[in-house]
């Protein structure tokens, strides 16, 4: 089936079986291999993309579902070289280890902060919730999220939780 | 992991999604495919044709119909979790299900259509005593929540008909939602949770519909709750009395997240809970 779509502001045209899911799309036909399959069974969020706003797990959505939609994946976030707040908090951070879930968690991050300013620990925590991390136990990524919030509202982040704690031996 | 092949209808309007569903020998609809995909790629259901609804106009809205509001069948989780108009167990029900990108797809419509045994909006909507509409190619119909659910992921619906709103009776009172997630608080389907409306007139409880999920084979009413709440002041000890009755009637199963014993007693828990929760908005 033709389908044609806007993925990370750019027009595509492309004719797909109808059984492919969007991920299969955009890394295999599209080459878009920063969006991760974590799990394929729509629980991990390594998938997560925006489309026409809003995240989605696009291992659990069809390409032919996503026909005249507007796609934003972690490739599209980075704006001429100059990382999104969003990368640049999970940079600075220390919001990753393996590095797998975390184009997922940005997405999630970005369609969060899209919504609310100023989310709570608490609200950052349940945005993050179809997103699972086996590596960091999510404290940095939430630190990194927090980080990214306040350049976004263009203030200054917090200071790293390693400079804050008093080190005892 | 890609499902089985099939053809794909994008219905662009409600009697073609129809008149698709009548012509295929196994057809599916699909609104958020938030349960179907994963189906399809687990190939656990195989269907020949999918009709997309996703794209038929009109059907992404609530709105107050006077003694109703209805709830189309592109309304999304995350619009009934931020709806005004709509009763609170309800609106817990859907920011309790799933996560932030499920439910930025999945539909009201399709959990209630779905009918799992231990999602969340299907309770609330029998605890609410809303009204399915269906629309098949003999017209529509109206089907009461009472007589929605049959059996495990089975709902009164026809193959070939397509849930098209849901009624939510203006009734008054007041209504809640609690459940015990199989990931903790309340994250996850349910392992055990209860949906209840409770009116009150001069101190005493005039009316009372409970409906559990998690437990049994479908959503299920406590009906020995209601007639034993009925009546009293609804004070904490008669919540008490009445909560020990949620699984009158009701046959538990146990699964892979509780038996059958813990599952009857979270009934009870819960019950009480979303029936002190609901008495205390009076
Ligand atoms: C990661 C994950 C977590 C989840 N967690 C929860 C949870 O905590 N609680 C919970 O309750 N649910 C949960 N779900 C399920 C979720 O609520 C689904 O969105 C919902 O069950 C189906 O709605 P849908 O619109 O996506 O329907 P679809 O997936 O499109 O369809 C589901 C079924 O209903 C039928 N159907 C759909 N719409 C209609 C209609 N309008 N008319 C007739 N038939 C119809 C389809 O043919 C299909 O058989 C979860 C799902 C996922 C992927
Ligand atoms: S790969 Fe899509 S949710 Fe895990
Ligand atoms: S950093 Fe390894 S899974 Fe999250």
């Amino acid at each position: 089936m033709k389908i044609s779509l806007t993925i990370n502001g750019r027009e595509v045209s492309a004719d797909v079986e109808p059984r492919t899911l969007l991920v299969h799309f955009l890394r295999e036909d599209q080459g878009l291999t920063g969006t991760h399959i974590g799990c394929e069974t729509s629980y991990c969020g390594a998938c997560t993309v925006l489309v026409d706003g809003k995240t989605v797990k696009s291992c659990t959505m069809f390409a032919v579902q996503a026909d005249g939609a507007s796609i934003t994946t972690v490739e599209g976030l980075a704006d001429n070289g100059q990382l999104h707040p969003v990368q640049e908090g999970f940079w600075e951070r220390h919001g990753l280890q393996c590095g797998y879930c975390t184009p997922g968690m940005i997405m999630s991050a970005v369609g969060l902060l899209q919504e609310k300013q100023s989310p709570s620990e608490d609200e950052i925590r349940h945005a993050i919730e179809g997103n699972l991390c086996r590596c960091t136990g999510y404290h940095n990524i939430v630190r990194a999220i927090e980080y990214a919030a306040a350049k976004m509202r263009g203030e200054e982040p917090p200071p790293p939780d390693w400079e804050e704690e008093e080190v005892s031996v | 992991m890609y499902p089985r092949q099939f053809e794909y209808v994008a219905a662009t309007s409600l009697d073609e999604a129809v008149s698709a569903l009548a012509g295929a020998e196994f057809a599916k609809v699909m609104s958020g495919g938030m349960s179907l995909i994963p189906m399809m790629k687990l190939r656990l259901l195989s269907p020949d044709v999918v009709v997309d609804i996703g794209r038929i106009p009109g059907l992404d809205q609530i709105t107050d119909a006077g003694d109703y509001v209805s709830i189309g069948a592109l309304v999304r989780h995350a619009q009934t979790a931020s709806a005004q108009n709509l009763p609170r167990a309800l609106v817990d029900a859907a920011s309790w299900t799933g996560d932030v990108q499920v439910r930025n797809r999945g539909t009201t419509c399709g959990a209630v259509a779905h009918a799992d045994i231990a999602a969340d909006q299907p309770a609330a909507i029998l605890a609410l005593g809303a009204t399915m509409v269906a629309r098949g190619p003999n017209g529509t119909r109206e089907i009461p929540a009472d007589d929605f659910f049959v059996d495990t992921m089975t709902s009164a619906l026809q193959p070939d008909e397509i849930l098209t709103e849901i009624r939510i009776p203006k009734v008054g009172g007041a209504t809640a939602y609690d459940k015990l997630g199989r990931r903790g608080g309340h994250t996850d389907y349910a392992v055990a949770g209860a949906a209840a409306w409770v009116q009150k007139d001069n101190g005493t409880v005039t009316n009372c519909r409970v409906a559990l999920t998690g437990v049994g084979t479908k959503p299920t009413l406590a009906h020995g709750v209601a007639e034993a709440l009925i009546g009293t002041d609804g004070s904490e000890q008669a919540v008490k009395e009445a909560a020990e009755r949620a699984t009158e009637g009701v046959t538990v199963l146990e699964d892979l997240y509780g038996s059958e014993e813990y599952k009857a007693h979270l009934a009870k828990v819960y019950t009480r809970r979303a029936l002190t929760q609901a008495l205390a908005q009076l």
